[in-house]
């Protein structure tokens, strides 16, 4: 049995106006199930990290369809969409962008007090347990300013999945990381695809990592010129 | 929930930039302390000044003016209805300037519900004789018990005791300076001379300083029964009736009325003290335009912090956004963080500023002209307080809503593209 669709975009179109009217999108039109790793990748400047936004519903300026679980995107107010983002994705960006102000622990927290479905005390049960997952429920007390690169990028990870979202995205997950770092991110998305069926939507121009995706998209000039299920990953 | 989330997230990043936090506070603080101590001594200052005339003038006072009759003859006469009578000369007849009925008038007015009391008075000029030479001055009768409950007559004594009038016999109360210039104190007789001739020895039984000089130089004053021998008049002579309302604002109204219906000369507090009410108005406006324009400048200052928290914290705000914190619970954020800088702020503020006026209290002030006055007048009205708190809460949430309108509407895409 297939799994249900968790993201679907059709004919999705974007203009940069300014200073020329350029196109960055061109008639996107993908699908992404539960259950899949997917990557996309491309040159610089090709229009995935725009289409990710897009498809994040961060950004609203496109025309086009975009479903998220089966539902419209369009013409939802802001508050609407910031409930569904909370609810439903769970953010990795290049940039770890955590609050310095925050301990680690109350960094994983907020998307999920941001909901809240569940008490606080429960939250923190939760947040630790992502944290041990990842391999850093030491750190938890700590302030996120005291971390290492590649700690903080765990810490955003587990961020992200706090409130057990549909979808990843993942924005250069590995861009900002040394070898060594990127190794450890990179299993890790690897575990959470294979151990844990996290839905994963990975921008990346980092040929190895997208190699290991069940599926790669790639993009080129604002359109998508290949779609194809990765054979050597599994 | 939400809101405890909001609130630690506001309180966080408060925490992040305590010291420009902390000076904008103190800015707040500062405004709010001077606008209460200001606007305290201010008042207190006003309520002095206007007491030093109003508690001592009747809101209205009822007298007969000695003035030409305005029925002249020619009135009655039906020939010359029709015309604009022209008459020089007029000399006012021999009317008194007693009040005529003065007990029946006297108890009418103790029974309206609107006046709170009454004092009888008799004002007559007379000469007080110093050797050789005779000095003008007033004598006043009066009656002591009434005037010391509604005008504070006790509160200008410096020397001996005003209830002594009462109870000695032909004594008198000397304003202070008219008693140096005859140089009598208390215990000593003075003489006196009415307009008709008459002398008559009165003790002084005390010294009176008002802080109008024009008054301790010529008034004095005694018994309403001594003023009536020393004039040679009965019982119920008596030239002014003084009244106290329970409302000033009525004074106006019911000196018409009263003119009306006792025929008699009537005179409201108003009329006759116009200017104390323009000067106590014009000072308060002042310090109250000094005390807001102190919270406007500390309310640029949270704008400031504000605007700086913005762009220092355009990552986390970026951040909020992208994991689901809509644009309102942003704008919540920076609203609570400015309200917090102004409660926290004001609150130090109204203390201080309690403090500093209570301080100011007893910072001494002698001034010859005001006897009962030892320190600097302040006045604790709460209506100062609630005022300052209204409007640093006011201010601060002025002052907090531009940049947080500015933080809400951060595209999260900018921020983390530009990276």
């Amino acid at each position: 049995m297939e799994n249900r669709i968790v993201l679907e975009s059709r004919h999705l179109c974007k203009q940069f106006r300014d200073p020329v009217i350029i196109d960055v999108l061109k008639d996107i039109t993908l699908s992404v199930r539960q259950g899949d790793f997917v990557s996309i990748s491309g040159k610089s400047g090709c229009g995935k990290s725009t289409l990710l936004y897009v498809l994040s519903t961060m950004d609203t300026d496109y025309s086009g369809e975009l479903f998220i679980d089966g539902q419209l995107m369009r013409g939802r107010t802001e508050k609407q969409l910031a409930q569904v983002r909370n609810e439903k994705i769970g953010f990795v960006f290049q940039f770890h962008y955590l609050l310095n102000e925050f301990t680690v622990v109350e960094n994983v927290m907020l998307p999920g007090l941001k909901l809240g479905t569940f008490s606080e005390a429960h939250v923190r049960t939760r947040a630790m347990d992502r944290l041990t997952m990842l391999g850093i429920e030491k750190l938890a007390d700590k302030k996120a300013n005291q971390l290492s690169g590649g700690e903080k990028q765990r810490v955003a990870i587990a961020r992200a999945l706090i409130n057990d979202p549909l979808l990843l995205l993942c924005d250069e997950p590995t861009g900002n990381l040394d070898k060594a770092n990127s190794l450890i991110v990179f299993s890790i998305f690897k575990e959470l695809a294979e151990k844990h069926h996290q839905t994963l939507l990975v921008v990346t121009h980092d040929q190895e990592f997208a190699a290991n995706s069940h599926r790669i998209i790639t993009m080129e000039d604002g359109h998508v010129i290949s779609n194809v299920k990765n054979t050597h990953s599994v | 929930m939400r809101l405890r989330l909001i609130f630690r997230i506001a309180q966080s990043l408060l925490m992040a930039r305590w010291k420009q936090t902390l000076v904008a506070a103190i800015g707040v603080t500062f405004s709010i302390t001077m606008f209460i101590a200001l606007l305290s001594f201010m008042v207190g200052l006003n309520e002095l000044l206007d007491n030093l005339i109003l508690n001592r003038t009747p809101h209205v006072r009822l007298y007969n003016e000695i003035k030409a009759s305005a029925h002249q003859p020619i009135n009655s006469a039906s020939e010359f209805q029709r015309g604009y009578h022209f008459i020089r000369s007029i000399k006012p007849n021999s009317n008194r300037q007693q009040l005529y009925n003065s007990i029946a008038l006297q108890k009418v007015l103790q029974e309206d519900p609107r006046v709170k009391g009454i004092a009888a008075r008799i004002t007559a000029p007379v000469f007080f004789n110093d050797g050789v030479v005779d000095l003008t001055g007033v004598l006043n009768g009066i009656d002591i018990k009434n005037e010391n409950a509604l005008f504070h007559f006790n509160d200008y004594i410096v020397k001996g005791k005003s209830e002594d009038l009462a109870i000695v016999s032909n004594s008198i109360i000397l304003g202070a300076s008219l008693a140096d210039k005859l140089q009598a104190s208390v215990g000593d007789m003075v003489s006196v001379t009415t307009a008709r001739g008459t002398r008559f020895p009165l003790k002084v039984a005390g010294i009176f300083q008002s802080g109008l000089q024009e008054m301790d130089k010529t008034m004095s004053y005694t018994s309403l029964a001594t003023a009536q021998k020393v004039l040679g008049k009965s019982s119920d002579y008596m030239t002014d009736l003084q009244i106290r309302l329970h409302h000033l604002e009525l004074a106006p109204e019911l000196a018409r009325e009263y003119a009306l219906r006792f025929n008699t000369d009537a005179e409201d507090i108003q009329t006759s003290n116009a200017q104390f009410e323009t000067g106590s108005f014009i000072r308060t406006l002042i310090a109250y335009s000094v005390g807001i324009t102190l919270l406007i400048v500390a309310g640029f200052g949270i704008y400031n912090i504000l605007n700086m928290m913005i762009y220092e914290k355009m990552d986390s705000i970026a951040i909020l956004k992208a994991t689901g914190f809509s644009g309102q619970d942003v704008n919540r954020i920076f609203i609570v963080i400015a309200l917090s800088i102004g409660f926290f702020g004001g609150i130090v503020g109204l203390l201080l500023g309690f403090l500093l006026s209570v301080g100011i209290d007893h910072i001494p002030f002698h001034t010859a002209s005001l006897p009962t006055i030892t320190t600097y007048p302040v006045s604790y009205n709460p209506i100062f307080y609630s005022i300052a708190s209204c409007f640093s809460i006011m201010t601060t949430y002025l002052s907090g809503w531009a940049p947080a309108r500015k933080a809400s509407r951060i595209d999260p895409v900018v921020i983390i593209r530009g990276k």
